[in-house]
């Protein structure tokens, strides 16, 4: 289960387009956006809603970001970026990428019908969902991206609670119905996956829309060095996938041949210490049927 | 080339000297991550095999690979370790601050 790839990580910029940020030791979400800046290079102007990213990057007079950089409101980061895609295209600024860089919640719940908006449009611009599964900045609430069973603030564990009772919603194949050109979904651990759909979506013209898992420590509750091991056991165990929509075909890029069991994934957070083993196997008959109309997809 | 820290910056004392409207220069680094650290990793250059994973992994990009050893700019490390968890040879360990 190797990834093809024509990158090498020697080759990459040695240029920090963020830098300094006062998120959390181990954030993915920082790791997302620097490898995606590093693929996008310095001509990219970036948008951010009120998320941890925002909160973390403009502490005055700090600005983490070295980048054209605006920060907007919650549900509009679709809207601004499209706004300032028409700004540049005005100006006949051809060499700029507008990006939106928004977490789970500002892309699922809060800022979707914007973002629908873009994607019907086909605004020449680029969105970055990270997904870290709930509301952190503002500790730890529920959004629709949390998956089944997972602790929130608002979706507590415990005597007659068993944490979040609805599935999570599937963004990708949201994007994905719109027919938008490029629409992709990603995760940390595989870097070199990561930026090379980044850079696949830089070369392309219209609404692009990226999905990067984002592990958090601090939601999550595991320590701070077992963000990229999480990642990866997330994509191992088939709770999270990598996949490819272009060109109305949908593609998996990777498609492990064996789930490993779910418990390995979920054992160790602190969100999903209440889980007994019926839940452990509720979780995984729900991947594999996740599973099997992702393959139909891909076949048919 | 890592942005680097303004070690001379004075917060405007009066509201004059605040900086006018609504926008500032981006990539202004004024204060240090340094002190949210409590393990701080330390790399042997004899054991390392320049595979980079510590670089692209670090979630603050303070692995630097211009010169022939990695550098680690202790100014923003915020001794997360997933650096020292994910190298293949483990060429990073994580050492107690003070020690």
């Amino acid at each position: 289960m190797t990834i093809d790839s024509k990158f090498q990580f020697s080759d990459l910029s040695d240029q920090e387009l963020l830098y300094g940020a006062k998120t959390c030791p181990g954030c993915a979400a920082t790791i997302a956006v620097r490898l995606a800046l590093k693929v996008l290079g310095e001509r990219t102007f970036v948008c951010v809603p009120a998320c941890c990213l925002a909160a973390t990057t403009n502490a005055y007079p700090q600005v983490s970001f070295a980048v054209n950089y605006v920060v907007t409101a919650f549900p509009a980061t679709a809207s601004t970026i499209a706004g300032m895609a028409a700004a540049a295209e005005m100006q006949g600024l051809e060499d700029v990428t507008i990006l939106g860089i928004a977490g789970d919640g500002g892309t699922a719940d809060i800022g979707l019908q914007a973002l629908s908006g873009v994607c019907e449009r086909n605004d020449n611009v680029i969105y970055l969902c990270y997904d870290n599964e709930a509301y952190m900045n503002t500790g730890i609430q529920r959004s629709s991206s949390t998956p089944w069973g997972a602790w929130t603030t608002t979706s507590p564990a415990g005597e007659g609670e068993r944490g979040k009772t609805k599935y999570r919603k599937n963004l990708f194949d949201i994007i994905a119905a719109h027919r938008v050109p490029y629409c992709a979904t990603a995760s940390v651990a595989y870097p070199m996956d990561l930026m090379e759909k980044v850079a696949k979506a830089k070369a392309i013209k219209g609404a692009r829309f990226i999905h990067v898992h984002a592990p958090c420590p601090t939601g999550w509750g595991y320590s701070s060095e077992k963000t990229i091991e999480y990642g990866k056991l997330a994509v191992e165990s088939g709770l999270w996938y990598l996949a490819e929509y272009e060109n109305g075909e949908m593609k998996l890029n990777l498609t492990p041949k064996t789930f490993k069991p779910a418990e390995l994934y979920l054992k160790g957070q602190r969100r999903f210490r209440h889980m007994t083993e019926q839940d452990y196997k509720l979780i995984e008959e729900n991947r594999d049927r996740e599973w099997d109309l992702l393959k139909e997809r891909v076949k048919a | 080339m890592k942005p680097r820290l303004i070690r001379d910056f004075h917060f405007p004392a009066r509201p004059e000297e605040l900086a006018f409207g609504v926008c500032t220069d981006a990539g202004v680094l004024t204060t240090a991550n340094s002190g949210w650290r409590v393990f701080r990793p330390v790399l042997d250059a004899s054991k390392c095999i320049r595979c980079l994973f510590c670089w692209v992994y670090c979630p603050d990009g303070v692995i630097g690979k211009e010169e022939k050893d990695l550098t680690i700019d202790y100014d923003y490390c915020k001794g997360c370790g997933v650096c020292a968890h994910e190298c293949p040879k483990k060429a990073i360990s994580m050492v107690k601050e003070g020690e």
